[in-house]
Protein backbone atom coordinates (compact mmCIF):
# COMPACT_ATOMS: atom_id res chain seq x y z
CA UNK A 1 0.00 0.00 0.00
CA UNK A 2 1.16 3.52 -0.65
CA UNK A 3 0.10 6.77 1.00
CA UNK A 4 -2.33 7.84 -1.73
CA UNK A 5 -4.31 4.66 -1.16
CA UNK A 6 -4.10 4.95 2.63
CA UNK A 7 -5.62 8.45 2.79
CA UNK A 8 -8.74 7.21 0.98
CA UNK A 9 -9.32 4.39 3.47
CA UNK A 10 -9.09 6.28 6.76
CA UNK A 11 -12.82 6.65 7.44
CA UNK A 12 -13.55 3.03 6.53
CA UNK A 13 -10.59 2.00 8.72
CA UNK A 14 -11.86 4.04 11.70
CA UNK A 15 -15.37 2.59 11.22
CA UNK A 16 -13.92 -0.92 11.24
CA UNK A 17 -15.57 -1.37 7.85
CA UNK A 18 -12.58 -2.64 5.89
CA UNK A 19 -12.29 -6.25 4.78
CA UNK A 20 -9.79 -8.06 6.99
CA UNK A 21 -7.14 -8.16 4.28
CA UNK A 22 -7.31 -4.40 3.65
CA UNK A 23 -7.26 -3.69 7.36
CA UNK A 24 -4.11 -5.74 7.62
CA UNK A 25 -2.53 -3.81 4.74
CA UNK A 26 -3.45 -0.53 6.42
CA UNK A 27 -1.88 -1.44 9.75
CA UNK A 28 1.18 -2.77 7.96
CA UNK A 29 1.52 0.50 6.05
CA UNK A 30 1.07 2.54 9.23
CA UNK A 31 3.79 0.60 11.00
CA UNK A 32 6.30 1.85 8.44
CA UNK A 33 5.00 5.32 7.56
CA UNK A 34 5.35 8.29 9.91
CA UNK A 35 3.53 10.61 7.49
CA UNK A 36 0.38 8.48 7.46
CA UNK A 37 0.60 7.90 11.22
CA UNK A 38 0.54 11.68 11.67
CA UNK A 39 -2.26 11.98 9.10
CA UNK A 40 -4.37 9.39 10.92
CA UNK A 41 -3.81 11.13 14.26
CA UNK A 42 -4.85 14.47 12.77
CA UNK A 43 -7.91 12.86 11.20
CA UNK A 44 -8.87 11.48 14.62
CA UNK A 45 -8.25 14.88 16.24
CA UNK A 46 -10.49 16.52 13.64
CA UNK A 47 -13.33 14.10 14.32
CA UNK A 48 -12.86 14.45 18.07
CA UNK A 49 -12.91 18.24 17.92
CA UNK A 50 -16.06 18.24 15.79
CA UNK A 51 -17.71 16.33 18.62
CA UNK A 52 -16.69 19.02 21.10
CA UNK A 53 -17.67 22.16 19.23
CA UNK A 54 -19.11 24.65 21.67
CA UNK A 55 -22.54 25.98 20.75
CA UNK A 56 -22.40 29.19 18.76
CA UNK A 57 -26.10 29.94 18.73
CA UNK A 58 -28.77 29.62 21.33
CA UNK A 59 -29.93 26.14 20.56
CA UNK A 60 -33.46 26.31 21.80
CA UNK A 61 -36.66 26.89 19.89
CA UNK A 62 -38.02 30.42 20.19
CA UNK A 63 -40.70 30.54 22.89
CA UNK A 64 -43.41 31.43 20.36
CA UNK A 65 -42.50 28.41 18.22
CA UNK A 66 -42.69 26.17 21.25
CA UNK A 67 -46.10 27.66 22.16
CA UNK A 68 -47.34 27.06 18.60
CA UNK A 69 -46.27 23.45 18.79
CA UNK A 70 -47.94 22.88 22.14
CA UNK A 71 -51.13 24.45 20.76
CA UNK A 72 -51.01 22.25 17.67
CA UNK A 73 -50.48 19.18 19.83
CA UNK A 74 -53.46 20.14 21.99
CA UNK A 75 -55.68 20.64 18.93
CA UNK A 76 -54.70 17.28 17.53
CA UNK A 77 -55.46 15.62 20.85
CA UNK A 78 -59.07 16.85 20.89
CA UNK B 1 -35.43 5.34 30.31
CA UNK B 2 -38.79 5.52 28.56
CA UNK B 3 -39.21 3.10 25.67
CA UNK B 4 -40.44 4.19 22.27
CA UNK B 5 -43.66 2.24 22.77
CA UNK B 6 -44.42 4.08 26.01
CA UNK B 7 -43.52 7.39 24.40
CA UNK B 8 -45.78 6.82 21.41
CA UNK B 9 -48.62 5.64 23.64
CA UNK B 10 -48.34 8.81 25.75
CA UNK B 11 -48.19 11.03 22.68
CA UNK B 12 -51.20 9.34 21.10
CA UNK B 13 -53.06 9.80 24.38
CA UNK B 14 -52.41 13.54 24.13
CA UNK B 15 -49.97 13.71 27.06
CA UNK B 16 -48.81 17.33 26.79
CA UNK B 17 -46.04 17.08 29.38
CA UNK B 18 -44.58 14.16 27.48
CA UNK B 19 -44.70 16.07 24.19
CA UNK B 20 -43.08 19.14 25.79
CA UNK B 21 -40.33 16.94 27.18
CA UNK B 22 -39.55 15.37 23.83
CA UNK B 23 -39.63 18.73 22.05
CA UNK B 24 -37.24 20.25 24.58
CA UNK B 25 -34.90 17.29 24.53
CA UNK B 26 -34.65 16.79 20.77
CA UNK B 27 -35.00 20.29 19.32
CA UNK B 28 -31.40 21.46 20.00
CA UNK B 29 -29.96 18.59 17.98
CA UNK B 30 -32.63 19.05 15.32
CA UNK B 31 -31.73 22.73 15.03
CA UNK B 32 -28.09 21.83 14.43
CA UNK B 33 -29.05 19.37 11.71
CA UNK B 34 -31.53 21.80 10.12
CA UNK B 35 -28.82 24.46 10.17
CA UNK B 36 -26.74 22.20 7.94
CA UNK B 37 -29.40 22.66 5.23
CA UNK B 38 -30.54 26.25 5.54
CA UNK B 39 -28.73 29.55 5.69
CA UNK B 40 -30.02 31.12 8.87
CA UNK B 41 -30.90 30.20 12.41
CA UNK B 42 -34.41 31.58 11.82
CA UNK B 43 -34.96 29.27 8.86
CA UNK B 44 -33.63 26.37 10.90
CA UNK B 45 -36.17 27.10 13.64
CA UNK B 46 -38.94 27.16 11.04
CA UNK B 47 -37.77 23.84 9.62
CA UNK B 48 -37.80 22.29 13.09
CA UNK B 49 -41.26 23.73 13.74
CA UNK B 50 -42.61 22.32 10.46
CA UNK B 51 -41.02 18.97 11.22
CA UNK B 52 -42.69 18.81 14.64
CA UNK B 53 -46.04 19.76 13.07
CA UNK B 54 -45.60 16.89 10.61
CA UNK B 55 -44.76 14.61 13.53
CA UNK B 56 -47.96 15.66 15.34
CA UNK B 57 -49.97 14.96 12.19
CA UNK B 58 -48.27 11.65 11.47
CA UNK B 59 -47.60 10.13 14.88
CA UNK B 60 -50.54 7.74 14.58
CA UNK B 61 -48.92 6.35 11.44
CA UNK B 62 -45.58 5.67 13.16
CA UNK B 63 -44.55 2.05 12.80
CA UNK B 64 -41.72 0.81 14.95
CA UNK B 65 -39.53 -0.14 12.01
CA UNK B 66 -37.03 2.44 13.22
CA UNK B 67 -36.66 4.21 16.54
CA UNK B 68 -39.03 7.12 17.13
CA UNK B 69 -36.09 9.53 17.09
CA UNK B 70 -34.81 8.23 13.76
CA UNK B 71 -38.31 8.58 12.35
CA UNK B 72 -38.57 12.17 13.64
CA UNK B 73 -35.14 12.98 12.18
CA UNK B 74 -36.15 11.54 8.82
CA UNK B 75 -39.15 13.88 8.79
CA UNK B 76 -36.84 16.72 9.78
CA UNK B 77 -34.40 15.95 6.97
CA UNK B 78 -37.16 15.75 4.38
CA UNK B 79 -38.61 19.04 5.59
CA UNK B 80 -35.17 20.65 5.53
CA UNK B 81 -34.36 19.26 2.07
CA UNK B 82 -37.44 20.87 0.59
CA UNK B 83 -36.72 24.12 2.37
CA UNK B 84 -32.97 24.04 1.61
CA UNK B 85 -33.60 23.45 -2.06
CA UNK B 86 -36.01 26.36 -2.19
CA UNK B 87 -33.49 28.67 -0.59
CA UNK B 88 -30.38 27.81 -2.52
CA UNK B 89 -31.76 26.47 -5.81
CA UNK B 90 -29.40 23.54 -5.69
CA UNK B 91 -29.99 20.21 -7.33
CA UNK B 92 -32.13 17.80 -5.35
CA UNK B 93 -30.09 15.42 -3.23
CA UNK B 94 -30.92 12.29 -5.11
CA UNK B 95 -29.72 13.68 -8.42
CA UNK B 96 -26.23 14.48 -7.23
CA UNK B 97 -23.70 11.74 -7.76
CA UNK B 98 -21.07 11.86 -5.02
CA UNK B 99 -17.81 13.31 -6.24
CA UNK B 100 -15.27 10.79 -7.25
CA UNK B 101 -11.54 11.19 -7.57
CA UNK B 102 -8.92 11.60 -4.89
CA UNK B 103 -9.88 13.45 -1.70
CA UNK B 104 -6.34 14.65 -0.97
CA UNK B 105 -4.54 16.89 -3.47
CA UNK B 106 -2.42 14.58 -5.67
CA UNK B 107 0.32 17.24 -5.55
CA UNK B 108 0.88 16.28 -1.90
CA UNK B 109 2.28 12.97 -3.11
CA UNK B 110 5.29 12.08 -5.22
CA UNK B 111 4.61 11.31 -8.84
CA UNK B 112 6.05 8.83 -11.28
CA UNK B 113 9.77 9.43 -11.75
CA UNK B 114 10.25 10.55 -8.18
CA UNK B 115 11.91 8.27 -5.63
CA UNK B 116 8.69 7.11 -3.91
CA UNK B 117 5.66 7.47 -6.20
CA UNK B 118 2.40 7.59 -4.22
CA UNK B 119 4.13 8.56 -0.99
CA UNK B 120 4.05 11.88 0.81
CA UNK B 121 6.12 14.60 -0.81
CA UNK B 122 6.41 16.18 2.62
CA UNK B 123 4.92 14.64 5.75
CA UNK B 124 1.90 16.41 7.20
CA UNK B 125 3.23 19.02 9.61
CA UNK B 126 2.58 18.22 13.25
CA UNK B 127 -0.20 20.19 14.92
CA UNK B 128 0.04 21.92 18.26
CA UNK B 129 -1.20 19.51 20.90
CA UNK B 130 -3.79 21.21 23.06
CA UNK B 131 -5.21 19.58 26.14
CA UNK B 132 -7.52 16.89 24.90
CA UNK B 133 -11.09 18.04 24.27
CA UNK B 134 -10.24 21.70 24.68
CA UNK B 135 -10.67 23.90 21.67
CA UNK B 136 -9.57 27.47 21.59
CA UNK B 137 -12.26 29.88 20.56
CA UNK B 138 -10.32 30.63 17.38
CA UNK B 139 -9.85 27.00 16.42
CA UNK B 140 -13.54 26.37 17.01
CA UNK B 141 -14.42 29.28 14.73
CA UNK B 142 -12.20 27.89 11.97
CA UNK B 143 -13.66 24.44 12.43
CA UNK B 144 -17.19 25.78 12.16
CA UNK B 145 -16.34 27.82 9.08
CA UNK B 146 -14.81 24.74 7.47
CA UNK B 147 -18.02 22.81 8.12
CA UNK B 148 -20.10 25.65 6.65
CA UNK B 149 -18.08 25.58 3.43
CA UNK B 150 -18.71 21.87 2.79
CA UNK B 151 -21.16 20.87 0.06
CA UNK B 152 -24.58 20.24 1.59
CA UNK B 153 -24.67 16.45 1.51
CA UNK B 154 -21.20 16.18 3.01
CA UNK B 155 -22.06 18.73 5.67
CA UNK B 156 -25.25 16.97 6.71
CA UNK B 157 -23.56 13.58 7.01
CA UNK B 158 -20.65 15.08 8.95
CA UNK B 159 -22.95 16.96 11.33
CA UNK B 160 -24.99 13.83 12.03
CA UNK B 161 -21.98 11.56 12.48
CA UNK B 162 -19.31 13.71 14.07
CA UNK B 163 -21.13 16.65 15.68
CA UNK B 164 -24.30 14.84 16.76
CA UNK B 165 -22.62 11.48 17.26
CA UNK B 166 -24.97 9.18 15.37
CA UNK B 167 -23.79 5.76 14.26
CA UNK B 168 -23.26 5.08 10.56
CA UNK B 169 -26.32 2.83 10.46
CA UNK B 170 -28.60 5.50 11.95
CA UNK B 171 -27.35 8.13 9.53
CA UNK B 172 -28.11 5.82 6.60
CA UNK B 173 -31.58 5.28 7.98
CA UNK B 174 -32.26 8.99 8.59
CA UNK B 175 -30.95 10.11 5.19
CA UNK B 176 -32.06 6.98 3.32
CA UNK B 177 -28.68 6.49 1.71
CA UNK B 178 -26.51 3.40 1.35
CA UNK B 179 -23.64 2.66 3.76
CA UNK B 180 -21.14 3.08 0.93
CA UNK B 181 -22.57 6.49 0.03
CA UNK B 182 -22.60 7.56 3.65
CA UNK B 183 -18.94 6.66 4.03
CA UNK B 184 -17.86 8.43 0.83
CA UNK B 185 -19.64 11.63 1.87
CA UNK B 186 -18.29 11.48 5.41
CA UNK B 187 -14.77 10.76 4.25
CA UNK B 188 -14.71 13.64 1.79
CA UNK B 189 -16.13 15.96 4.44
CA UNK B 190 -13.62 14.93 7.11
CA UNK B 191 -10.74 15.18 4.67
CA UNK B 192 -11.70 18.75 3.72
CA UNK B 193 -12.10 19.79 7.34
CA UNK B 194 -8.74 18.25 8.32
CA UNK B 195 -7.15 20.04 5.39
CA UNK B 196 -8.59 23.38 6.48
CA UNK B 197 -7.44 22.85 10.06
CA UNK B 198 -3.98 21.95 8.78
CA UNK B 199 -3.87 25.15 6.76
CA UNK B 200 -4.95 27.14 9.77
CA UNK B 201 -2.36 25.59 12.09
CA UNK B 202 0.40 26.07 9.52
CA UNK B 203 -0.48 29.73 8.97
CA UNK B 204 -0.52 30.46 12.70
CA UNK B 205 2.81 28.66 13.00
CA UNK B 206 4.28 30.92 10.34
CA UNK B 207 3.08 34.19 11.85
CA UNK B 208 4.15 33.28 15.36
Amino acid sequence: MNCTEFVELVTAFLDGALPEEDEHRVTEHLSGCDGCTTYLAQFRTTVDQLGHLPEDDVLALPATTRDNLMAAFRRKGV
Amino acid sequence: MVTDDELVTSLLAGDEACFAQVVDAWSPGMLRVARAFVATQESAAEVVQDAWLAVIEGIDRFESRSSLKTWVYRILVNTAKRRGTRESKVLPWSSVVPDSGPTVDPADFQGQGEPYPGHWRAFPQPWPTPEQHTLTRETAAHLRAAVDRLPERQRVVLVLRDVEGYEAEEVCSILEITPANQRVLLHRARTSVRQELAGYFESTEVTR
